[in-house]
């Protein structure tokens, strides 16, 4: 794991690969593009490689490590050049970062492979800080934010400040604590369809502490708790909801021209 | 007082169980205010992070050290302690070390034993077995009281009746303990047991306690408690008999200081407890007090299974301190009860399938979001997220090539779950049936189906964006090139 400060980080690179996840993907795109364009405003070039598909997470957790090393192994050859990969996921940055090493512990030359590729693997808003270092300015009216940092951000990437230090940069932003801020959303993949009622329980206390803070909306780094908590608000029939850290930074900082 | 029947909930009905207990507002609320509670104070006894880190190192390596070496430390420990003048037994299974237990306090025509705390003699239900040879197992830690009392299993390792306010333990007083009345004062009630169990102290021919590290070098049990009715229980009576997992050995004791440190300090928030009693022998001629009679008895009841696979051995380094489930927020929703194993939190997930086997336990593994803070707070860094994932695995499969299958091994294989993964897996390492997927997926996203399994229990479904992020950064390309 990455304990904060550890991790020694690269001088910017003029390209970067962008593993999209699955999540974003399919559920929410627009958090893709977005950081998208926040490292193409740095001068970054970003590409897609389009056989990407998902890191394998789910089958990794859910006791599935065959299949979760075929879908590994899908993704392992798609990022040549030694350009670093941004992840815009915690959770998925952790697993290749971390867990793609140990699937792969009993095959040398694999191993060295995906620990090479490891090695490059950035959670975006640690990419952001460390290695592009992003001057933001914030173009937008006074608001009032909480944020959601998602553990496998938090304890497998050692990214828990990024986020924070990220939204420091915008002057007319106010970050607001929620209650018990570091205990989980409740989403952890398959766990929200495995055990709903605790899933639930979790989600609903943490919608709560956050609709507590009194914030305008809230912040996460991660579509899968973000996800699992506007839905959640939204079957309550209420219109708090989250946004991805990519897509809140970009909306405050954007001239407002760019396509999408 | 003879045991009462068990509240008992087996662990395959650990999800109606945990549903029932989300529900419930009352034990909500209070697990919740407990756990906080002890998060703070542990917190408090840690301030810096690195200093934390460096101990939880060394903890760690004195834990996996003795792991190591666990044969050759038994076998001295057995020698050091039968030099002392304690006799040693050894139980493969609970039904071994019950009958022990109970050949022993036979053999001393006993009707009462008082206990000190022990999870162990918990795990092997040693209460029950005593009941039914019609001994009387008289627990002494204010909190095992109580929970006896009323016919429960505790809640928690370290504070059993947790689940419990003051105002049911008055009613339970009321009704249960002969003289008493209800009251809502705390120190009246810890006046009534003390009183009920005082007078069992002195009458008891046998007491019995639990063990927190057995020194091999110098044939020491230590306890850790706070209340002192350990020391009561292993010095007032005329027998002793000590009852522990043969994980608890450490070689020397120079090893006991800075796990006994971590312990208290993870467990309750305080940098030490009233009491640390070591024990490494019977009384002496000349002593004054003290058991004249002192056994030991070293269970394993599953515990060589865990041993015998390098990963899984590491649940072997726990002490026990109970910080998991302090920070586990399923623990904190759904209370101990739930589990229905004798250890419950994350250290009961990974540590009942050895016990009980896969079959009885496969639930218990995935009822966790992998969220960390069990590992991140374990004193002794058990990397708990992992050997979750480890179980589930084993729950799935057949035991991997070269590895010894586990008791239950494959207990939760489904034909319908590895169609899933195998089509999951198909489709996800195909690029271009995984886009064809997304494409259609988009395209027919009117159609999204209402209900998501368990997803829609409290959340709106998930509905695919209009264009999938591939389908967007093509077109991206070719509108900038």
């Amino acid at each position: 794991m990455d304990q904060a400060g550890s991790r020694h980080y690269p001088d910017k690179p003029t390209k970067v690969y962008l593993f999209g996840t699955c999540l974003i993907d399919l559920f929410c795109p627009d958090a893709g593009i977005d950081a998208v364009q926040l490292l193409e405003r740095e001068g970054i070039e970003v590409h897609f490689p389009a056989d990407q598909t998902c890191c394998g997470q789910p089958a990794h957790s859910s006791g599935f490590p065959e299949q979760a090393r075929a879908v590994a192994l899908a993704q392992l050859r798609l990022f040549p050049e030694p350009w670093p990969v941004i992840v815009p996921s915690g959770s998925c940055a952790g697993t290749m970062r971390h867990h793609y090493p140990e699937m792969f512990a009993d095959d040398p030359q694999l191993h060295a492979e995906v620990s090479a590729l490891a090695e490059r693997v950035f959670e975006l808003s640690e990419f952001l800080v460390h290695v592009a270092r992003v001057e933001l300015s914030d173009r937008g009216a006074p608001t009032r934010v909480a944020l959601h940092t998602s553990c496998a951000a938090r304890r497998e990437m050692g990214t828990l400040e990024h986020g924070r230090s990220l939204l420091a940069q915008l002057a007319a932003v106010e970050v607001v604590m929620h209650e018990h801020e570091s205990e989980c959303c409740g989403f952890g993949g398959t766990f929200s369809l495995k055990h709903p009622a605790i899933s639930s329980a979790m989600a609903g206390d943490k919608v709560d502490a956050l609709r507590e803070t009194g914030a305008r909306s809230f912040v996460s780094a991660d579509c899968g708790c973000m996800l699992s908590l506007n839905h959640t608000l939204q079957k309550r029939g209420d219109d708090f909801q989250g946004q991805h850290l990519a897509s809140f930074l970009w909306q405050r900082t954007n001239d407002g021209g760019e396509p999408r | 007082m003879n045991a009462q029947p068990m509240k008992f909930v087996p662990a395959s009905e650990f999800k109606q169980r945990a549903a029932v207990a989300v529900a419930d507002q009352h034990l909500r609320k209070s697990f919740r205010g407990a756990m906080d509670f002890l998060i703070t104070k542990r917190a408090a006894q840690f301030p810096d992070a690195a200093a934390l880190e460096s101990q939880r190192l060394l903890a760690e390596h004195i834990r996996k050290y003795s792991l190591a070496r666990l044969p050759e430390l038994l076998e001295q420990l057995e020698r050091k302690l039968t030099d002392n003048g304690v006799k040693v037994h050894w139980a493969e299974t609970a039904e071994e070390a019950c009958a022990i237990i109970i050949g022993i306090a036979q053999s001393h025509s006993t009707k009462l034993m008082v206990k000190g705390k022990s999870m162990v003699s918990e795990e092997v239900e040693l209460n029950h077995a005593m009941a039914d040879v019609g001994i009387d197992a008289l627990e002494s830690d204010m909190g095992e009281y109580i929970v006896q009392l009323d016919g429960e299993k505790p809640s928690h390792i370290i504070m059993p009746a947790i689940h419990k306010t003051k105002e049911q333990i008055s009613r339970l007083f009321a009704d249960k303990v002969p003289g008493a009345r209800y009251t809502d004062s705390v120190d009246e009630l810890i006046g009534i047991g003390r009183a009920v169990l005082r007078e069992k102290f002195m009458s008891a021919e046998v007491g019995m306690s639990g063990v927190n590290f057995a020194v091999a070098e110098t044939g020491t049990l230590c306890l850790v408690e706070n209340e002192g009715n350990g020391r009561m229980c292993t010095t007032v009576p005329n027998v002793h008999i000590a009852i522990t997992g043969i994980e608890k050995v450490v070689e020397k004791l120079e090893h006991v200081p800075p796990l006994f440190g971590l312990l208290t300090r993870s467990a309750t928030g305080q940098a030490i407890t009233t009491y640390l009693n070591m024990i490494s022998g019977p009384r002496r001629p000349g002593e004054k007090d003290g058991p004249r009679e002192l056994h030991l008895v070293l269970v394993d009841n599953g515990r060589t299974q865990a041993y015998a696979d390098q990963q899984l051995r590491s649940t072997l380094q726990c002490i026990r301190c109970g910080a998991c489930m302090n920070h586990c927020p399923v623990y904190t929703r759904i209370g101990g009860h739930a589990y229905g194993t004798t250890y419950p939190g994350p250290i009961g997930e990974i540590i009942s399938p050895h016990m009980l086997g896969l079959a009885a336990t496969h639930v218990l593994p995935t009822a966790s979001s992998l969220c960390g803070a069990c590992g991140e707070v374990c004193p002794v860094r058990i990397p708990i997220p992992e050997l979750l994932v480890r179980l589930r695995e084993e729950a799935q499969h057949d035991a991997r090539p070269g590895h010894a299958p586990l008791l239950g091994q494959g207990a939760a294989k489904s034909r319908l779950v590895d169609a899933v993964w195998a089509g999951w897996a198909a489709l996800y390492t195909r690029p271009a049936l995984y886009r064809a997927f997304g494409w259609l997926a988009t395209r027919l996203r009117v159609l999204t189906p209402p209900f998501q399994g368990g997803w829609t229990v409290s959340r709106t479904p998930m509905k695919p964006a209009a264009r999938t992020l591939h389908e967007r950064m093509a077109a991206r390309k070719s509108r900038w090139q």
